[in-house]
């Protein structure tokens, strides 16, 4: 029961994101009797500082965080665990190197690494999937490689090394199949933090540049209009909050139903 | 002990050099002449070649990395373009305050956590306890620029009772602090719940209990010092989280750090300084990583044990 909220919104943040570029939006379209209107007064969600339209911006800021969250977790999730399983099932120095590497990637704070990748290859769509990517697959190849670490003496993967099956066939074939459970949860609450991380960078002036909406930039222009207009700061944080809260909430259900802290405490 | 040490601290040597080196390998990165892009396209091919000497960029890239090395060794970081004063220098002047905020967000952090967390494990299954992991699962989901802009709106415009932003008093400091330290609370509070709650169920807490002890006693000096040890490395780990969060709240709140002299070079494309921020703001978070195995195996001796043989 509790878990409809949360698929409601994400549903709705999909279909925004699907449906948005059939939708009649005119996100820059400027409306000068209308700046800085409060919600109601012509537009459901009111307008900005230049009198355009916050609920077409929402909704054009909903397809860009879903594109971005839904491309960098696509490719942190296939990068890393190639990398984390294919490490662990060789073993060896490559093992060693690639530890090695992880951790050094693991030592960089949080958004900071984005933050200066997205500010030195400089603004735009492309970039900020390149920087989050190469920050966020790290995270992957640690689980990944923890849970091949467990799983590679079993005795199936015995049976396929006899009967001749080379290490990517195995890797794909034997061991991926068994360990994409807690990926796929690592990878739900990973969307969470793109969405967050994606907003971050915009906020910032780093991610996708103006007038195209996004809604990190919109609560940075926001808020400088606060004090007269909080609808600015308010619409594009409601959306974002819901959005993550949401896809949270499934994480954390998903991780529950697959029980991952019992699978791992054996 | 020794052993441990001697191994820890090698580890936290390697990364410092790939850190360094990745540091080093951003300037790279830039899209085409990165001379090119710092000075702006109007610019002098005279002064090009000048800046490009200046900071060896027409060496070859083996020389550049070994006299990086070199400036590193000494704690040169080199000068900045934009103010052309030693960043050094103006490392010294930001790191306070950043230290200063990170410092007041953990404590803000463990405030609001340990109680949390300690009253959402003993009162398991309540509403209180929903509650609590309810307020903590909204915790994780604010993002710092929203809750930042949130808490002036609130406190600073309708209020009027803390400044909106800079660095002042204290005054200045509460708003910052809480942007920074209430993620860090939601995660910290379901780390202590979940840490305690397994704790509850060992048998030394129903010997404590059929002491006749006090609850309170009970779950305060017995559990929560064991529960502690778990939490204590998720501490260590999640400040990067913290320093990350820092560079925005900075923004938000004009609090002139580290963060905010990062934001600034980049927007400047004053390359030198991105560089030595980056570098420093991670090698803190190296720092107080390895520090933290260290205290952890100095408090539980399991580890060190377990490590040595």
């Amino acid at each position: 029961m509790r878990i409809w909220g949360p698929t409601a919104i994400v549903v709705v943040w999909l279909l925004m994101a699907v449906l948005g570029p059939w939708l009649p939006l005119a996100p820059n379209h400027i409306e000068l009797e209308h700046i800085l209107a409060g919600p109601g007064s012509g537009a459901l969600l009111g307008f900005d500082d230049l009198g355009r339209s916050l609920w077409d911006r929402v909704v054009v800021g909903a397809q860009f965080s879903f594109f971005v969250s839904l491309l960098v977790v696509s490719i942190s999730l296939s990068a890393g665990t190639l990398i984390g399983a294919s490490s662990a099932y060789l073993g060896g120095w490559v093992d060693h190197v690639i530890v090695r590497i992880i951790d050094i990637f693991l030592a960089f704070p949080g958004i900071l690494l984005a933050i200066a990748l997205a500010g030195l290859l400089g603004p735009g769509l492309s970039n900020i999937v390149i920087a989050l990517s190469i920050v966020g697959w790290v995270g992957f190849a640690r689980l990944a490689r923890a849970q091949v670490l467990s799983l590679r003496h079993r005795e199936h993967v015995q049976a396929a090394q006899m009967l001749g099956a080379g290490p990517l066939r195995i890797i794909v074939r034997h061991l991926l199949p068994l360990i994409m459970a807690p990926l796929i949860v690592e990878a739900t609450f990973a969307i969470a933090g793109i969405v967050i991380a994606e907003a971050g960078l915009s906020f910032l002036g780093l991610g996708i540049q103006p007038p195209t909406p996004s809604w990190g930039s919109m609560i940075r222009d926001g808020s400088r209009y606060m004090l007269v207009s909080p609808h600015m700061v308010l619409v594009p944080g409601i959306a974002l909050i819901l959005v993550v809260l949401a896809v949270n909430l499934l994480g954390d259900r998903l991780r529950d139903r697959m029980d991952i802290r019992l699978r791992e405490r054996k | 002990m020794l052993h441990f040490l001697a191994s820890r601290l090698l580890s936290a040597l390697l990364v410092i050099f790939g850190v360094s080196t990745v540091v080093f390998l951003l300037i790279h990165i830039v899209p085409g002449d990165p001379v090119e892009v710092m000075l702006g396209e109007a610019s002098q091919a005279a002064d090009r070649e000048a800046l490009r000497h200046a900071l060896g960029l027409d060496l070859p890239l083996w020389t550049q990395l070994m006299n990086y090395y070199g400036h590193l060794l000494q704690f040169d970081l080199g000068t900045s373009l934009q103010s052309k004063r030693p960043i050094g220098d103006m490392m010294l002047e930001a790191l306070p305050a950043t230290a200063q905020l990170a410092l007041a967000g953990m404590v803000v952090a463990m405030l609001v956590a340990f109680p949390l967390g300690i009253l959402a494990a003993v009162r398991k299954d309540t509403p209180l306890d929903s509650g609590a992991m309810a307020f903590s699962m909204l915790g994780i989901s604010i993002p710092h620029f929203w809750m930042g802009p949130l808490l002036i709106l609130f406190f600073s415009l309708w209020l009027g009772w803390l400044p909106v932003s800079g660095r002042d008093d204290w005054a200045s400091l509460v708003l910052p602090a809480l942007t920074l330290g209430t993620g860090l609370a939601a995660i910290l509070s379901r780390m202590v719940r979940a840490s305690l709650l397994e704790v509850l169920g060992e048998d030394f807490v129903r010997t404590a209990r059929a002491k006749g002890l006090s609850e309170s006693r009970v779950v305060l000096r017995h559990a929560l010092r064991n529960a502690l040890l778990p939490v204590i490395t998720v501490l260590g780990l999640q400040l990067g989280t913290l320093l990350g969060g820092a560079v925005i709240t900075e923004i938000v709140f004009s609090w002139p750090g580290v963060g905010q002299m990062t934001i600034d070079a980049i927007n400047r494309r004053d390359y030198p300084v991105v560089q030595a921020c980056v570098l420093l703001i991670s090698l803190s978070y190296v720092g107080i990583n390895t520090l933290t195995d260290l205290v952890y195996a100095w408090l539980d001796p399991r580890i060190r044990l377990a490590e040595d043989s």
